[in-house]
């Protein structure tokens, strides 16, 4: 493989891979996309993720870069000079994005994810409540780090606006399987903009997948993985 | 920058420790606020009001939390010892090994020490094969950085001395000379380091802390402060 080809090895429904694509796309970076499956690992991933045998995976030339946010600094800092910035300039803002990242992925995932596998009613409303919580707090993250622009990164997305927005499908199906409104424009008024605005980019249009798709999916994995589920 | 530099952190804590071995790493000047976590000051409250922890860095009037946020913050705002390499890549790795050592090793060390039975067979187990990956990304030198402290040197400080406290505590020997010879050459290389000794806690005081709350912390699985 020539020294500067990228491919990457991802998954459609993975917020982690989607969030990698969103920010390819947004620097105009190429690159071949390699869809594994996650429950019949290939030899390729096995290769080149040994440790946690994860997607996605970062293969630049001859070196791999695992774990998404990892990834995303990778490119903001190999591609410095092409599109736009992925982490902010300012290392107080930097520092502010990176710990968003993280409550992203540590506290509101884990809470929507949780009502997937949740089993009794009680256990699901609780983890909508998490859920609800956890954007509410990303509510004022969004009116600290936009400062009145569009976006987490300010005129354009960054590292923020990809991480959040990558589990907007997942975010939505959500909704749907529990009746609940997450996404509420009384509550969380400036996300509910954001994601209007964040949905008709490219990088979104080419990477999110269907949210009918994705509840298929998710209620697969209820019968099959999670076992809170029966088949029909 | 001529602003104050406060570090609101408690010394049992290894990510409060990760704080302090950056600063000093770098040679600046802070204060240290000890804080009590079973008695939260308001201070700490209003710095960290979403996850009230310390460590937390207050720069002039700007708070930073996360310990490895923290440390990159450092890194990138006082010149001095490179924490992170230069390289891309290089930064990208270390970045990987970090988020190694908290989203695996931490908690499969913690789980092995406060579980019992079944569970803690196979606590031990993952800890075993994470404790070998580790030591083999060491690769005979003297630590993750190189020849000197990098990040991920910094992330891995609970297996310089809290483990081996914890594992003491609860009758375990997981992390030992025999079964991982390198790993615990870099642990004393890690604890005799100028910048590390200035700011390492002693060995008495984390046993002060795990010895008297042994069984609360085992019925919770989880630090108990009071």
């Amino acid at each position: 493989m020539a020294e500067d080809e990228l491919k990457l090895l991802g998954m459609w429904a993975s917020p982690f891979v989607i969030r990698v694509r969103m920010m390819l796309e947004e620097k105009g970076l190429s690159y071949e996309y390699i869809e594994q499956d996650l429950f019949n690992k290939s030899e390729l991933l096995l290769k080149h993720n040994p440790i946690h045998k994860k997607v996605p995976v970062l293969i630049h030339g001859d070196r791999d870069i695992c774990e998404s946010l990892v990834i995303l600094q990778y490119i903001d800092e190999k591609w410095s000079g092409t599109g736009p910035p992925v982490l902010p300039v300012d290392p107080y803002d930097r520092a502010i994005a990176r710990f968003w990242a993280l409550y992203i992925d540590d506290k509101l995932l884990p809470s929507f994810i949780g009502f997937m596998k949740a089993a009794t009613e009680e256990a699901k409303a609780e983890k909508i409540a998490d859920t609800q919580t956890a954007l509410e707090l990303l509510e004022g993250a969004f009116q600290k780090c936009s400062a009145g622009k569009d976006f987490f990164g300010g005129d354009s997305t960054g590292y923020l606006d990809v991480t959040l927005g990558s589990h907007l499908a997942w975010i939505k199906t959500t909704e749907i399987m529990s009746g609940a409104k997450l996404l509420d424009e009384t509550k969380v008024p400036l996300l509910v903009d954001w994601a209007k605005r964040f949905i008709t980019l490219d990088c979104a249009k080419k990477t999110l997948p269907s949210v009918d798709r994705v509840e298929k999916y998710a209620r697969e994995l209820q019968v099959t993985r999670w076992k809170v589920a029966t088949a029909n | 920058m001529g602003e104050t530099l406060k570090l609101f952190g408690w010394k049992v804590s290894p990510y409060s420790h990760r704080a302090e071995v950056a600063l000093r790493l770098k040679g600046v000047k802070y204060e240290f606020i000890h804080e009590d976590l079973a008695n939260k000051s308001d201070m700490l409250i209003r710095y960290n009001p979403i996850l009230k922890k310390i460590p937390v860095l207050l720069h002039g009037d700007t708070p930073i939390v996360e310990s490895q946020v923290i440390v990159e913050y450092i890194d990138e705002v006082f010149d001095g010892h490179p924490i992170l390499p230069k390289d891309p890549y290089k930064r990208a790795e270390a970045r990987f090994w970090a988020r190694f050592i908290d989203e695996k090793v931490r908690p499969q060390v913690w789980m092995s020490c406060w579980t019992d039975g079944e569970t803690q067979k196979s606590f031990i187990a993952q800890v075993k094969e994470s404790l070998a990956i580790l030591q083999g990304r060491l690769e005979g030198k003297k630590f993750f950085g190189g020849d000197s402290i990098g990040l991920i040197d910094i992330m891995a400080c609970s297996l310089a001395l809290w483990f081996g406290v914890m594992q003491e505590v609860v009758g375990l020997n997981l992390l030992n000379e025999d079964d991982y010879p390198e790993l615990c050459q870099w642990g004393e290389e890690y604890r005799n380091a100028e910048a590390v000794k200035e700011c390492l806690p002693e060995r008495e005081l984390i046993v002060g802390f795990f010895a008297p709350r042994k069984d609360r912390i085992f019925a919770k699985k989880a630090p108990v402060y009071d």
